[in-house]
C-alpha cells in the first residue's frame, strides 16, 4: 500500500496542502499520538498485512467485481465499468477499513470499539468485525438517522452493538462524531475509535484511505485483463467525508490522465439551504480535529447540512479531497435529492442493481459528462440499497 | 498591567475562576452576571463562547452554548457586551472557545477586538501547541494577550513542560480525562497527578478544573494547586436559579468575606 502515491501524501504532521492537521483537545492527545507513533509500522507489517488480506479474501469476498455494464454504456455511448463494492460483506466498501482498523485495536489491545454512523452502513461494518473479534461494539448515531435507516439500526443490534441516539445539533453524522469523540475522551485506554471516513484528526485520514485503497489497487489489474490498459479515463465516486472517493482514486492521484470526479449531495439544491454541498457552500476551517472545508456561518458556526442520503449528510470533507478540489485535481459535481431518486431507478432498471442512496449520486452524472466513445469510466459502486427501500418506495422518479 | 498577571502577582492560593457560557440563560445577561461575579470576590472570569459543536463540552456545556445560539449571541455582540461591562469592572476576564470561530472571524481581527474590550486572554482548547507557536504567539504577545494551555493525567512530562512554558496565563490542569460537568470527588489516583506537577517546577500558576462543583472539590484542588475553576456546575445553578442564586453558589463554595 502507498508506494506509489507520491504527491498527495500527507506530511508527517498530516497536512494535505494547508487541509487536515490535528486539531484536538489536549484530552484526545495521548490517544490519537499512540494510535499516529504506531500506525504506519503495524499496518507495514507483514503479519499484519497477511492477516488483513486474508480476510479480505475470504470474509468480505474480495476482489469484488469490475463488472463491464453494457447496457447503460450503450446508452452513454461509452464504456462503464462498475467497481462492485455493493458485493463486499455488508453491502458497502465501508468494511475494508472497519477489517484494518480491528486489527490495529487488536494490536493496541483496544478491548471496547467505538464508532459513528451515518447511513449506518459504517456502524454495520463497526458491529459486524466486533462481532467478528468478540470486542464490545458501541455505535453513535444521529436520532434522525436512526429514523431512517432503521434496517442497519437493526442488523447492528442483532451484531450485539449498542447503538446510542446522538441527540444534539441536526441529530445526523455531525453529532454522531461529536458524541464518539466525547466518549473517546471519556474513556482513553480500552477504547479505539472507528472513524468511518477519511476525516478526524491526524492520522485518521491516512489511515483510512490507506485501508480503503485495497479498491484502486484492483481497478488496476482487473481494468488490465479486461481492456489491456490500467487506467480509465474517468474514476466517478460520491463524497460525504469520502472514503470511497479516497480509496477509489488512491493509485491513480499521481497520474494526471485519470480524472478524478467527487460527487457531492446538492439536497434540495445548492442555494436551497438544504443542502450538503460542501465545495461550493464550504470554507476553510476545523471540523472533527480537522482542517478543511465546512459549511459554516460567518461566525464559524457549523451549519445542519441536508441530503436525502444519511452517508453524504455532513457538512464537511475529507482534507485530502479538500486539497483535491483546492488543486483542481479533482472536478466536483453536485446532484440533488430528486436526481439521485432517478438515478437509482435508472441503475436499477437498466442492470438490475439496486445501488446506495449515496452511490445513487453518483451515477446521476453519467447523463452531465460528454463522454467520447472509447472511454473508459469507471463509477464506484460504494453500496448496495436496500437499506434505502423505504425511502425508494416512498419517492418514486420525477421529473 | 495586564489584570492576569497583576492577579496572579498578587494572589497565588485559593484563586477561584468560574466559567460561564456568553448570552445565557438569556442574551443580555453576560454583563450582569460578570457584574455580579466581580461583586462577590470571584478572582478570574472565563467566558465561554458558544459553539454549535463543543467537542469536549459535556451535556451542561452543550445545553448553555446551544441555548446562547438560540438567544441570538455572535461574537460582535459578544465583544460589545464585555466592553460594556468594562466600564464597571476590572475583574480578569478571559474568552473561551474552539478555534473554528477565531479563524473564520479572522485571528488578527479577532484579537484586535480583544484589545479594544479589554479581554486579558484567551483559552483555545483544540489548538495545538505547535500551530500556536508558529502561527499565533507573537500576534498575541504583541498585543499583551494571555494565553492558556491545558494538560491531563495522560500528558507527558515533556509536553507538560511545552504547555508551562506557551502558557503565560496560567496552566489549565485538567483533572481526569473526561470532557466537562462531572460531579466525581477527588481521587488518590488524581493527588498523585497533582503531587507530581508540584515536583516538574514548572514557572505558570496552575488552576484546576473539570469536575470541580463544591466547597469540598474546590478546597481539594485549591490545595494541589493555586486555584480551580467551575463551570458545569454554575452554570446548572443558573438554569434553575437565575443570577439571583451566584452569590449563594460562590458563598458555599467559598466564604465571601
Amino acid at each position: 500500500m502507498g508506494q506509489t502515491v507520491n504527491n498527495f501524501r500527507p506530511t508527517e504532521k498530516g497536512y494535505y496542502g494547508p487541509y487536515g492537521g490535528a486539531f484536538i483537545p489536549e484530552m484526545l492527545y495521548a490517544n490519537i499520538e499512540n494510535i499516529r507513533s504506531q500506525y504506519q509500522e503495524i499496518i507495514s507489517d507483514t503479519a499484519f498485512q497477511e492477516e488483513f488480506h486474508h480476510l479480505l479474501k475470504h470474509y468480505v469476498g474480495r476482489p469484488t467485481p469490475l463488472y463491464f455494464a453494457r447496457r447503460l454504456s450503450e446508452e452513454f455511448a461509452t464504456n462503464i465499468y462498475l467497481k462492485r463494492e455493493d458485493l463486499c460483506h455488508t453491502g458497502a466498501h465501508k468494511v475494508n477499513n472497519t477489517i484494518g482498523q480491528i486489527l490495529l485495536a487488536q494490536r493496541l489491545k483496544k478491548k471496547r470499539i467505538i464508532a459513528e454512523t451515518g447511513a449506518g452502513q459504517h456502524g454495520v461494518a463497526t458491529a459486524t468485525v466486533c462481532a467478528l473479534m468478540g470486542l464490545e461494539c458501541i455505535v453513535y448515531m444521529g436520532e434522525h438517522d436512526i429514523a431512517r435507516q432503521a434496517p442497519n439500526v437493526q442488523r447492528m443490534k442483532m451484531l450485539g452493538a449498542e447503538v446510542r441516539p446522538a441527540l444534539s445539533g441536526s441529530k445526523t453524522l455531525k453529532d454522531a462524531t461529536n458524541e464518539a469523540i466525547r466518549d473517546w475522551i471519556n474513556n482513553p485506554n480500552d477504547t479505539h475509535y472507528i472513524i468511518g471516513s477519511v476525516v478526524g484528526p491526524h492520522p485518521y485520514p491516512d489511515m483510512v484511505t490507506q485501508f480503503q485503497s485495497i479498491i484502486s489497487e484492483e481497478i488496476k489489474w482487473q481494468l488490465k485483463e479486461q481492456t489491456s490498459k490500467e487506467n480509465p479515463d474517468y474514476i466517478i465516486a460520491c463524497v460525504g467525508g469520502g472514503s470511497n472517493a479516497a480509496g477509489a482514486f488512491y493509485h491513480y492521484l499521481d497520474n494526471e490522465e485519470v480524472k478524478l470526479i467527487l460527487v457531492e449531495a446538492a439536497g434540495e439544491g445548492i442555494n436551497s439551504g438544504k443542502s450538503a454541498a460542501t465545495s461550493v457552500l464550504g470554507t476553510q476551517g476545523v471540523i472533527h480535529g480537522s482542517m478543511t472545508l465546512l459549511m459554516q456561518d460567518e461566525f464559524g458556526q457549523i451549519l445542519e447540512p441536508h441530503s436525502i442520503s444519511a452517508g453524504l449528510d455532513y457538512p464537511g470533507i475529507g482534507p485530502l479531497h479538500a486539497h483535491l478540489i483546492n488543486t483542481k485535481r479533482a472536478q466536483v459535481f453536485a446532484v440533488t435529492d430528486n436526481e439521485a431518486i432517478n438515478a437509482a431507478y435508472h441503475l436499477t432498471r437498466k442492470e438490475g442493481i439496486i445501488p446506495a442512496l449515496e452511490t445513487a449520486h453518483a451515477l446521476s452524472i453519467l447523463k452531465d459528462i460528454k463522454f467520447k466513445e472509447d472511454d473508459i469510466v469507471v463509477v464506484n459502486l460504494s453500496g448496495r440499497g436496500d437499506k434505502d427501500m423505504n425511502t425508494y418506495m416512498a419517492n418514486t422518479p420525477k421529473k | 498591567m495586564n489584570r492576569l498577571k497583576e492577579l496572579f502577582h498578587n494572589k497565588n492560593n485559593d484563586i477561584l475562576n468560574i466559567y460561564f457560557t456568553a448570552g445565557f440563560p438569556e442574551l443580555q445577561d453576560t454583563e450582569k452576571i460578570i457584574k455580579e461575579l466581580d461583586d462577590v470576590g470571584v478572582d478570574l472570569i472565563e467566558l465561554g463562547m458558544p459553539y454549535s459543536d463543543p467537542l469536549a463540552d459535556g451535556e451542561t456545556i452543550q445545553r448553555s452554548s446551544s441555548k446562547a445560539l438560540k438567544n441570538g449571541l455572535q461574537l460582535d455582540l459578544l465583544f460589545q457586551q464585555i466592553k460594556n461591562a468594562r466600564k464597571s469592572t476590572d475583574i480578569p476576564i478571559m474568552l473561551m472557545g474552539y478555534y473554528n470561530q477565531i479563524l473564520q472571524y479572522g485571528p488578527e481581527k479577532f484579537f484586535d477586538k480583544c484589545n479594544e474590550s479589554q479581554i486579558d486572554g484567551l483559552i483555545i482548547p483544540d489548538v495545538p501547541m505547535d500551530y500556536y507557536a508558529n502561527h499565533l504567539q507573537e500576534e498575541l504577545e504583541r498585543r499583551e494577550i494571555m494565553m492558556t494551555f491545558l494538560i491531563t493525567p495522560e500528558t507527558s512530562d515533556e509536553r507538560i513542560k511545552q504547555a508551562d512554558t506557551l502558557s503565560s496565563a496560567f496552566l489549565y490542569v485538567v483533572s481526569k480525562s473526561s470532557i466537562t460537568g462531572g460531579v466525581n470527588n477527588v481521587t488518590s489516583k488524581q493527588e498523585n497527578y497533582f503531587n507530581r506537577l508540584n515536583q516538574l517546577n514548572l514557572k505558570a500558576p496552575r488552576l484546576i478544573g473539570f469536575g470541580i462543583h463544591d466547597r469540598d472539590t474546590f478546597i481539594k484542588a485549591s490545595r494541589n494547586a493555586n486555584g480551580a475553576i467551575i463551570g458545569s456546575a454554575f452554570i446548572r445553578m443558573l438554569e434553575q436559579e437565575g443570577i439571583q442564586g451566584i452569590k449563594k453558589f460562590i458563598n458555599d463554595i467559598r466564604p465571601i468575606n
